[in-house]
């Protein structure tokens, strides 16, 4: 079943600023329960096109749809799409005037209306699967770098989404810590959520992308399994790519 | 009627008097604001020292400053010298006096601030290049320092220049005084001169403070990039 | 420099209702300018059309012009043109003119201190712009708006000696007045600036500890 329906599709997704073509004409099908890794050189365009998938950013051309439904239009309703795509930001962003429970349930009561029992029981059983339910009542500022980003993740799950963003999410974390993330989102891998992931974890990617997106200049240059573009890059920008990142 | 009124700006030598007001005013001020800069950044300097007491004495002086009134101050200084000492101030030394102790009370607290708030490893490789404490103050630190100062420095200048106004209350023949003694010499015949007077001299103010505040607004933003 | 104690009692009953009508004024007027520095920070935070235009010709106004000649004109101009105001009236206006346009300053860039990846985080998570405000923006912003708003508070009451410029009597022109009836100005004085201490002094140290407090709540350091 995995992979066979697919849940978002880009066509030619176009983003401008001002003159500066960030995104050229980018094509993509995601398959439901897939991971897909976004890789290139910095400034390639890979981040914005996350945020586009998103709403953070404007678009300039071409189509997003999920579940065969277009969110290009002046009609979407992008806190709707937010509760379905969830998105995790390098610098983890939570909020420093709320505890973590707080930041975690500020969605599901406020924007989804839940039950506070039934969020909060959620919101629990979230922290303990990333081992920190001892957290729930501390304030972001108590955490460290690695907490505190396992805690935004948990932020944007318990809105329970259908595909999860995840921006570099590790680049700004110490060496140390970026274990404990990673395992946190390859564990949601195994579990067969739809992920979009930018990273520069290689060896990551490797292990948990089914498939790989390499993106240059807006383009996307190669598209294969995760499997074939780390064994056999087809282009010679991958190879390249591949081969400055190697020792 | 309001026409009648304005016209009296414009009569005999009134225009010329307000002027004339008014260079009286900006005299006090620039003579303030030179001393200010020159002592603030010798204060300020002073002021980086690590010596407890030091840091205390200024820091009261500082405090004096932000917590009385100005007007009060103009008031200690010109009526405590003649009554205490047979001391007959000026009231325009009084205005020099209490402007420049107030300018370099900020002054001095603007230098150490954009002094401190460098970063810490600028001191040490001074320190590890071998400058000594002078040459470091000299070469490094001050040259970075005058660039962090100079927005809330000509800050400081608009607001000295707008508490000018006050010289009025302790008697110096400033802009509003002259102003005050052409409405009464009109009152009678066009009572409306006040509120001409009053709105012209509120005008001539913001032309001057607000280039000023524009200026240093374009250069915070222009060095904070 | 001698003191008269026996005097500085007699007069004590004059400072006192100064002192009153200093703060009350002070209080009135600070209230007010929070009023109008919220309504005019959210139209420029938002950039509201027109309005914000009209916030800027304001703000340009009231901080380039100093209070004495914002209050002559009130007091002594405006009833030249029909508009009669009394003394207390035109100097809670006048505070509150110019505090509002500092107040403004301050709220308007405590809430742009609020980083766009905060904002970002917000709407990733689905909230409204209305909840944004009142859970991201609005609480942090408060916190990065305590030292200016001490400072602005402090500016204030000091201001309020510039009443004396228009007949009010708060501590400033108390003093003057006593001064010009018994000539014992050393009392007069010190009596008017242990005035102020008494109402600037608490207050400067109760900002200092709520600055400290709300930084390490809201920040950690």
């Amino acid at each position: 079943m995995r992979g066979q329906v697919p849940i978002l599709q880009v066509k030619n997704l176009v983003k401008k600023f001002g003159d500066k073509v960030v995104l050229n004409g980018i094509d993509l099908e995601v398959g439901k329960g897939k991971v897909i890794a976004i890789l290139g050189p910095s400034g390639c365009g890979k981040s914005t096109f996350l945020r586009c998938l998103n709403g953070l950013e404007e678009v300039q051309g071409g189509d997003i749809l999920l579940d065969n439904e277009s969110l290009i239009g002046d009609s979407t309703r992008w806190r709707d799409v937010r509760q379905r795509i969830g998105m995790v930001f390098q610098s983890y962003d939570l909020f420093p005037n709320l505890s973590v429970l707080e930041n975690i349930l500020l969605s599901p009561l406020k924007v989804q209306k839940r039950q506070r029992q039934e969020a909060e029981a959620q919101a629990l059983e979230l922290l303990e699967r990333v081992g920190l339910a001892d957290r729930a009542n501390d304030y972001p500022r108590q955490l460290s770098g690695g907490q505190k980003q396992r805690i935004a993740i948990v932020r944007a799950l318990c809105i329970n989404p259908e595909i999860m963003l995840f921006d570099e999410v590790t680049a700004s974390l110490d060496p140390e810590m970026v274990r404990e993330v990673l395992d946190v989102i390859a564990q949601l891998a195994n579990q067969g959520m739809t992920m979009l992931i930018v990273t520069h974890e290689m060896n990551f990617a490797k292990l948990v992308a089914d498939e790989v997106i390499f993106m240059e200049q807006g383009n996307i240059v190669e598209q294969a399994s995760a499997e074939q573009f780390f064994s056999n890059p087809q282009t010679e920008r991958a190879q390249q790519f591949l081969n400055i990142l190697q020792f | 009627m309001l026409n009648s009124g304005i016209s009296v700006l414009f009569e005999g030598i009134n225009m010329l008097r307000i002027i004339e007001g008014l260079l009286v005013t900006l005299r006090v001020a620039l003579v303030a604001v030179v001393i200010t800069i020159v002592m603030g950044f010798i204060i300020g300097i002073i002021r980086t020292s690590k010596n407890k007491f030091v840091q205390l004495l200024f820091r009261v002086y500082l405090e004096m400053f932000r917590i009385i009134p100005i007007l009060v101050w103009l008031f200690v200084f010109y009526y405590i010298f003649p009554a205490n000492f047979d001391l007959n101030l000026s009231s325009e030394v009084v205005a020099f006096i209490v402007f420049s102790l107030w300018g370099i009370a900020e002054m001095s607290d603007i230098v150490r601030g954009a002094i401190i708030s460098l970063p810490k490893h600028q001191v040490e490789s001074s320190k590890a290049l071998g400058l000594s404490p002078v040459q470091m103050y000299r070469y490094v630190l001050i040259p970075q320092a005058i660039k962090r100062t100079i927005p809330p420095m000509i800050n400081l200048i608009t607001r000295m220049i707008k508490t000018t106004a006050l010289l009025t209350m302790i008697g110096v023949v400033e802009v509003i005084k002259v102003g005050q003694q052409i409405i009464e010499v009109n009152n009678i015949n066009y009572p409306i001169v006040a509120f001409w007077v009053y709105g012209f001299i509120f005008f001539l103010y913001f032309c001057i403070c607000f280039p000023l505040s524009r200026f240093s607004r374009k250069l915070e933003q222009k060095w904070a990039a | 420099m001698t003191f008269d104690w026996q005097y500085m009692v007699e007069v004590l009953p004059y400072y006192k209702t100064a002192l009153w009508l200093t703060v009350k004024l002070a209080g009135i007027g600070i209230m007010f300018a929070i009023i109008v520095g919220i309504v005019c920070s959210v139209i420029q935070y938002f950039k509201i059309k027109v309005l914000t235009t009209i916030v800027q010709v304001y703000l340009e106004i009231a901080r380039n012009t100093p209070l004495l000649i914002q209050l002559f004109f009130l007091y002594y101009g405006l009833p030249k043109v029909g508009i009669t105001l009394s003394e207390e009236i035109c100097g809670i206006i006048g505070l509150t003119f110019l505090g509002g346009s500092y107040m403004a300053e301050v709220f308007r860039s405590g809430m742009e201190a609020v980083t766009k990846s905060q904002i970002e985080a917000g709407k990733a998570i689905g909230l409204s712009n209305s909840q944004l405000m009142r859970y991201v923006i609005i609480p942090q912003a408060f916190s990065y708006s305590v030292p200016g708003f001490g400072a602005n508070c402090i500016f204030l009451i000091k201001e309020t000696s510039i009443f004396s410029g228009i007949a009010i009597l708060e501590l400033t022109n108390t003093t003057k007045n006593l001064m010009g009836i018994f000539y014992k100005t050393n009392e007069a004085l010190f009596m008017l600036v242990i005035g102020y201490l008494i109402i600037l002094l608490p207050l400067t140290l109760f900002l200092t500890w709520l600055e400290r407090r709300v930084r390490h709540a809201e920040f950690g350091n």
